[in-house]
């Protein structure tokens, strides 16, 4: 039934011109981030610069991809793009693990991991940072893909979100693999996990997107172009002092740093609402 | 909360928490604990001692001017950022939420900034407004406006709180949406067979219903601001100009690392450690009882 509150004839109108107003500003950096990644740099450096795509498209994401400023973006992005699975998976696979034991077994000492699981909570990356990187300049790990991702690993939002589901589940299944001799690790893997899916698909797109998107830690550790990934690489392609930017590349950088994580929310926006939903409760 | 079926055994739960319980302790419990460490005491120019100060660091801490206005500065900040962006999100999702049909496009369009990160949302505000090259700086010119954040402390603020709110609406969006969805539509239609407007409805039914989603995001917000923008101001402004925008993270940031003052950067990770902790309890007593509504 449609209701007598939703607008209809002029009020409709309005409600979409309101909408569409939203959404071009919101749409309009970026538009122009493209718009700047596919022409000159004499046409940016003589404002105004163009509102409509040039030619240039091709020339500058090649540009960028293949030499960059400090190094190729295409290695960059291989970066980020290890960062994120490692941190993804990573975290998704150690917190599967913890609180699978903390849900389904009895042992003494369970009630002090499950606090100090939570205690890491309360320690986001950019309040430990100089001790942090201490501990991983100590191991060795400055410029590597471990120092890059194991510091970013340890999450209580991955462990409380599986505990939540997993004591949802329906304790006759355990009774029942129990019954039949199954052993703990074999109803992990044959029923749990299976039954988890859902809830680690959605996890993993969010957790892509929060390794995707880090900047403070890779700008700390990582001090070799090589390993610098894309979204900390942008802002190391500005000059120092007063040289001019070279804009149409940075911009091509910008929109290449952006486009994987978009991918993946657009194209798995179910999932996403979901996990976003979830690892907030 | 307790599972009735449990397992035996004490050394398989051991080993499968094993690897959670070594990245926490060196990556979190140590770090954390050599901050208190290091915020008592003060090391020696040449970095070959350390000198026992006490709470020396934190006494000098709050009398020390900067590290106040960087207190204020934060709070401005994380105020109008969640200010800005809430009531963006707000207004969109009021207008998405009134559509029969169509609702579900208009947030495909408006989610997906969310995945843009922070530092890369600060490239693109910055090319904007930027001094020599700026399209939106060019047009203000153009109507006699000069914009410059380089040297104007309030439009440097208001240039890092507009980016670090643009990514954000989508994400408040989402939840408000998700809210007004949630509402009862009888309970709107009968007050309008009662004769009450639009803004009528909306204030004494529709927003207190909404409530608590507003509060959730009001505090998960305040987080985003103090901790999340790290990558929007290092980008935008570095802080200035004159520290017009060094939040408390970014000035752990360069006292740690620029100004190498371990000590008094240690002081403000444990100061912001109780920050976090206070945001983390309001959040956690505020879900709880979110969940009895």
């Amino acid at each position: 039934m449609s209701g007598m509150v939703e607008k209809r004839g002029v009020g409709l109108w309005f409600t979409h011109v309101g909408l569409i107003i939203g959404v071009l500003i919101i749409f309009f950096p970026i538009w122009l981030a493209f718009v700047a990644s596919t022409v000159t740099q004499p046409e940016i450096v003589k404002p105004p610069m163009p509102l409509w795509p040039g030619d240039q498209f091709f020339a500058n994401y090649r540009k960028a991809l293949v030499s960059g400023i400090n190094a190729p973006v295409a290695v960059m992005l291989f970066n980020s793009f290890v960062m994120a699975m490692g941190i993804a998976l990573g975290k998704i696979l150690i917190s599967l693990m913890s609180a699978f034991a903390i849900v389904y077994f009895k042992f003494p000492g369970r009630r002090l991991f499950f606090w100090l699981i939570f205690l890491t909570l309360m320690l986001p990356v950019e309040v430990r940072i100089v001790p942090t990187y201490e501990v991983v300049a100590g191991f060795g790990m400055l410029n590597s893909y471990s120092g890059l991702i194991f510091p970013l690993i340890a999450s209580a939002t991955a462990t409380f979100l599986f505990r939540q589901f997993f004591m949802t589940v329906p304790d006759e299944l355990a009774e029942a693999a129990r019954v039949d001799g199954a052993r703990p690790m074999r109803f992990f893997w044959d029923i749990l996990l299976p039954m988890s899916r859902t809830n680690i698909a959605a996890l993993f797109v969010i957790l892509f997107i929060y390794g995707w998107n880090q900047y403070l830690w890779p700008l700390l550790i990582t001090t070799d172009p090589d390993m610098n990934t894309i979204v900390m690489g942008i802002r190391q392609m500005f000059p120092s002092g007063d040289d001019v930017a070279d804009w149409p590349v940075i911009m091509a950088t910008s929109i290449l740093a952006m486009l994987p994580p978009v991918v993946v929310v657009v194209s798995m926006q179910r999932l996403f609402i979901r996990g976003l939903v979830d690892s907030e409760k | 909360m307790e599972k009735r079926v449990t397992f035996k055994g004490w050394i398989l739960p051991l080993i499968l928490l094993l690897p959670q319980v070594i990245v926490s302790a060196v990556f979190f419990f140590y770090p954390a604990g050599q901050a208190i460490y290091q915020s008592l005491y003060i090391p020696d120019p040449f970095g070959l001692s350390m000198q026992w100060v006490g709470l020396g660091n934190f006494e000098y801490l709050l009398g020390d001017p900067y590290y106040r206005a960087s207190f204020a500065t934060t709070a401005v900040f994380s105020g109008l950022v969640t200010v800005v962006s809430m009531g963006m999100a707000l207004y969109l999702a009021v207008l998405a939420d009134r559509l029969i049909k169509g609702s579900g496009t208009y947030r495909t369009l408006l989610i997906w900034p969310y995945a843009v990160a922070p530092a890369v949302a600060g490239v693109l505000w910055l090319f904007m407004f930027n001094t020599r090259v700026g399209v939106v700086s060019w047009y203000l010119g153009v109507l006699g406006y000069d914009w410059n954040h380089v040297l104007n402390e309030t439009e440097a603020m208001g240039l890092v709180v507009v980016a670090s709110s643009w990514g954000r609406i989508s994400y408040n969006f989402l939840f408000f949406l998700a809210g007004l969805q949630a509402i009862p539509k009888s309970v709107i239609e009968a007050a309008a067979i009662d004769g009450a407007r639009f803004w009528t409805r909306f204030r004494t039914i529709v927003f207190p219903l909404l409530s608590p989603t507003t509060f959730f995001l009001l505090v998960v917000n305040i987080v985003y601001a103090f901790f999340e923008t790290f990558g929007v101001i290092h980008t935008i402004t570095s802080g200035g100009p004159q520290q017009a925008t060094t939040i408390l993270v970014y000035k752990v940031f360069s006292d740690g690392f620029v100004g190498q003052d371990l000590g008094s950067s240690a002081a403000q990770s444990v100061i912001l450690l109780v920050v976090v902790g206070i945001l983390t309890v309001v959040q956690f007593k505020f879900i709880e009882r979110r969940v009895h509504y």
